[in-house]
């Protein structure tokens, strides 16, 4: 049991201190433009909530917003069910676990831009690998930078490549912590792959799974440095995530109100969405 | 229900082993009969739990036969065996409710849904689990988690063997012998032949008609809880059962009779063949009383545990451990110990080497 | 070798194959990139190599980088333990939603932060030094090490600190050469984290640098758009920032499953 201990306070201040003074003041800022007009020369008009109304009803934010989910839920589907497949199909033990381990991990390490660059490098359609194996071998016509149907593949292949790994390591941190009993039993039962999946492998691996959507949902719903190397949001805007777009209206076009409020409301749904997703899947753990 | 035969069983967790301590199991021989209740006792690293998996077969001898029934079982699966295992730690589907998990077994092996709830029902009604069978199964506590890992061994009717591999270690100390005794009230009931392994003599006496003691790979010792306890096969069982264990005085053997220090100590019978190394003596402290005459010794230790008083003595450098009723004497005293001869036995090697008084006429 | 061992082979071919793509560039001369495609280098070269290694711009990049991740794990991981182990331990006036605030932080778009970060640190005076960055990405790992810490803390049994404070342990001994000891594991998989997210993230560190600090990542965008198409040089500079991730992550390769698993959600 944890014992009351207000002084435990203490313990956390440096934490408090530096994490607000990233996030708090940044976050004040945030929203004292999201309020404000302004024309240069830091003269600022109230704006009221004049500028919400128009990120939320603009078209432009629920096409981006749109792609967002497109993409998000697109690599969901995919990385999570391809991680799961994999984490089951390695070994448990042996020389090979640490090799697997450190070979997977690799995508991770590698900076966002250099991954950006590297799939660029990879999907040239006439020197890369990748575009001159389409083009030139299968005789599939590729440009990633004509066609947005080609772009979004990439992009989605990209970041299967970047981050399936953390599906497989968190499944497979899950899988190994199960012990050999559970499996003896159920073969003793009599049980069917199948059965054993449902009824104790993926029982067992719900909590590292929930961490897994989460933080998978969290990084791509945030993604901005490797689609915007690899195509800069474009052909035309059939990339442009929502990061993407904010900072070309911040950095852009300097319309900072717009864009302190469009972060707002996408830091928002941003929580809201974690909150649903955290809500859902440790739903069955209250009852 | 079957008879269990294991012939000329070796196991090796190497693929090539060489010598005999490349072994985990050294050639065991032995019959289980229909319907009996077996306890496997030993310490940790003996090997019953390997030969436990053997039986189950989620483990293939290197060498050697299972028979059920005469048939032979070595290749064959665990779901083939009709065989059930109770494990350490309660194994229960945690997502699915008492009910699903005792129906589990049979649903997997096609019965219909009748004949499962009703086997369902007399196996909850058996382990007084009736009213939980509607919840979730991740939410019981440790103990009834256990029961219903038993349960789930013991809902097939058609099963050969329930083995239990120390069930009841994460059992807490008041509620272990509850369920030890539902243990042993439920193998009257089903009368199946039940595999109890264990590493607590207590367990092993009070549940099994047959108790097998191993020890380093090998059966030192099967016999009933009593014959253990009164005539053990070798000193390692001595000093496991019992508490405290068999004293062992080492000696040597002169002309068929053994000297402890320079005191000639008489056996129960005469010893076999001429051993002349290795020779020790084996009382238990229960057979050892305080006398007038006899082996002089010094009392270094008296605790009271009880019923009875541990005296503990020491005599030419060996320690002798005595009991008796009522006070000890006092720590320091110097006493006299007295053997009783019918339960004095010589060993050589470990292995017993006097024959009873009885079995010469 | 069983069947299914060959999912696993597959997936692991899948990813090695971009940065094997990657690699072969970088021992490309221009001219063998430029005329067409090869599979393997035609003519090897280390010119690219050669010139990251000799031109102060390109090597500053990657001292830059290691100098202030390494700052910012330190910096996390310092903080991140009495924090963790009040959490892990202690019942306090609004800890639970400390601790949920803390892990929003992790949630929120770098881009959000980007220009209020520039404005911020500018008004503070470290715009362009290893601090600003360090302290930035300190938003996102500082919740991360406290979440890894206390799920590995979790598992270490309070008796162990009652025990040594009978016998006499002052607080700070106690924490430093009983307790971190036997975490010593969590905080390998913390500092790893925090390594790889802070080497990993450029919009902030871009944001927050101009000359003096400028990351490796930040000077490879830079040749990318203005020095034309050299994409030898590219790829060679890019095969360098794999390299300090693929020697961290083979000192935690023991540990590295376990890091998140071990959190409490």
């Amino acid at each position: 049991m944890k014992t009351e201990n207000q002084k435990a306070w203490f313990f956390v201040l440096p934490v408090l201190v530096l994490v607000a003074f990233n996030a708090l003041i940044p976050m004040m800022t945030v929203v004292n433009y999201s309020v404000q007009e302004t024309f240069g020369d830091n003269v600022f008009f109230w704006q009221g909530l004049d500028w919400f109304q128009q990120i939320l009803r603009s078209e432009r934010f629920h096409a981006a917003l749109g792609r967002q989910f497109l993409f998000t839920g697109l690599i969901l589907a995919i990385e999570v069910p391809l991680g799961i497949a994999i984490a089951l199909s390695m070994p448990r033990k042996g020389i090979w676990v640490p090799v697997c381990l450190v070979l997977m991990a690799l995508p991770m390490l590698i900076p966002w831009n250099v991954v950006g660059a590297m799939w660029n490098i990879f999907t040239l359609p006439d020197i890369g690998l990748l575009g001159y194996f389409l083009n030139h071998v299968l005789g599939i016509s590729y440009d990633m930078t004509q066609d947005p149907i080609a772009a979004w593949v990439t992009i989605i292949t990209m970041d299967v490549w970047h981050w399936t790994s953390l599906v497989v390591l968190l499944a497979y941190a899950g899988l190994v912590s199960i012990p050999d009993a559970y499996y003896q039993a159920a073969k003793i039962d009599g049980a069917t792959n199948w059965s054993v999946f449902r009824f104790i492998q993926l029982p067992k691996m719900k909590t590292v799974l929930t961490i897994a959507i989460l933080l998978r949902f969290m990084d791509s719903f945030n993604i901005y440095t490797e689609p915007f190397v690899l195509t800069g949001g474009g052909p035309g805007n059939s990339t442009t995530m929502l990061s993407i777009d904010l900072v070309k209206i911040a950095l852009g076009q300097f319309d900072l109100g717009p864009a302190a409020a469009m972060s707002l409301i996408y830091f928002a749904i941003t929580l809201l969405v974690s909150w649903l997703f955290y809500t859902l899947m440790t739903k069955d753990d209250l009852n | 229900m079957a008879k269990i035969t294991l012939s000329k069983l070796r196991h090796s967790y190497f693929p090539n082993p060489k010598s005999p301590s490349d072994y985990a199991l050294k050639e065991i021989d032995l019959d289980w009969s229909d319907g009996g209740a077996y306890a496997l006792l030993g310490p940790s690293g003996c090997g019953k739990s390997t030969l436990l998996n053997i039986i189950s077969g989620l483990l293939v001898p290197s060498e050697g036969q299972i028979l059920f029934d005469g048939q032979d079982v070595t290749e064959l699966a665990p779901d083939k065996r009709n065989i059930a295992q109770v494990f350490q730690f309660p194994v229960i589907y945690d997502t699915m409710t008492v009910y699903d998990n005792l129906a589990f077994p049979l649903r997997n092996r096609g019965r219909d849904e009748a004949t499962v709830r009703e086997r369902v029902m007399a196996i909850a009604e058996m382990l007084e689990v009736t009213e939980m069978l509607e919840q979730k199964a991740a939410g019981l506590s440790p103990d009834n988690k256990q029961k219903i890992s038993m349960g789930r061994g013991l809902v097939r009717e058609d099963v050969n063997v329930v083995m239990f591999d120390e069930p009841l270690t994460v059992i807490d100390p008041h509620l272990k012998w509850k369920l030890r005794s539902k243990l042993k009230e439920l193998h009257q009931r089903v009368k199946a032949t039940m595999i109890y392994v264990t590493h607590d003599q207590t367990e092993a006496l009070t549940f099994a008609d047959q108790v097998v003691v191993m020890q380093l790979g090998e059966v030192v010792q099967i016999g009933t809880p009593v014959e253990l306890f009164e005539r053990p096969a070798h000193t390692f069982v001595g000093h496991f059962i019992g508490s405290p264990g068999m004293n062992v005085l080492p000696c040597r053997v002169e002309g068929g009779t053994a000297f402890f220090g320079d005191q000639a100590i008489a056996l129960e019978g005469p010893i076999q063949g001429s051993p002349t190394a290795n020779t020790e003596i084996g009382i238990r402290p229960e057979f050892v009383s305080l006398a007038d005459s006899g082996l002089p010794a010094t009392v270094t230790k008296v605790s009271d545990v009880g019923r009875h008083t541990v005296v503990e003595c020491l005599a030419n450098g060996t320690r002798i451990n005595a009991i008796t009723e009522g006070a000890g004497p006092d720590k320091g005293a110097a006493v006299h110990l007295n053997f009783t001869q019918s339960q004095t036995r010589l060993y050589v090697d470990g292995w017993i080497a006097t024959l009873p008084q009885e079995a010469q006429t | 070798m069983q069947k299914r061992s060959i999912v696993p082979i597959l997936y692991i071919l899948f990813l090695l194959l971009p940065i094997y793509w990657l690699v072969a560039m970088s021992f490309k001369t221009t001219n063998e990139i430029l005329s067409g495609f090869s599979l393997f280098p035609q003519t090897f070269t280390l010119d690219n190599y050669k010139v990251i290694f000799t031109d102060p711009s390109w090597y500053w990049g990657y001292i830059n980088s290691i100098s202030y991740v390494t700052i910012n794990t330190v910096i996390s991981i310092l903080v991140a333990l009495p924090a963790a182990y009040a959490f892990s331990r202690y019942r306090f006036l609004g800890d639970k939603q400390l601790f949920f605030w803390l892990l929003t932080n992790r949630m929120a778009p770098a881009a959000v932060f980007a220009l209020p970060f520039f404005q911020l640190y500018s008004a503070v005076g470290i715009f362009d030094t290893y601090l600003a960055v360090a302290l930035a990405h300190c938003l996102f790992n500082i919740p991360l090490s406290v979440w890894i810490l206390e799920g590995f803390m979790g598992g270490i049994p309070k008796e162990l600190d009652e025990t040594a404070f009978v016998d006499g342990y002052s607080f700070p001994r106690f924490f430093a050469t009983i307790f971190i000891p036997s975490i010593k594991a969590g905080v390998g998989v913390a500092a790893f984290f925090c390594f790889m997210f802070s080497w990993v993230e450029l919009l902030l560190a871009k944001t927050l640098t101009a000359v003096a600090a400028k990351p490796i990542a930040a000077t490879m965008t830079k040749t990318a758009s203005s020095a034309g198409y050299e994409l030898g040089l590219l790829a060679a500079a890019g095969t360098l920032t794999i390299i300090p991730g693929a020697i961290v992550i083979w000192f935690v390769r023991n540990y590295i499953a376990k890091g998140f698993a071990m959190g409490r959600v």
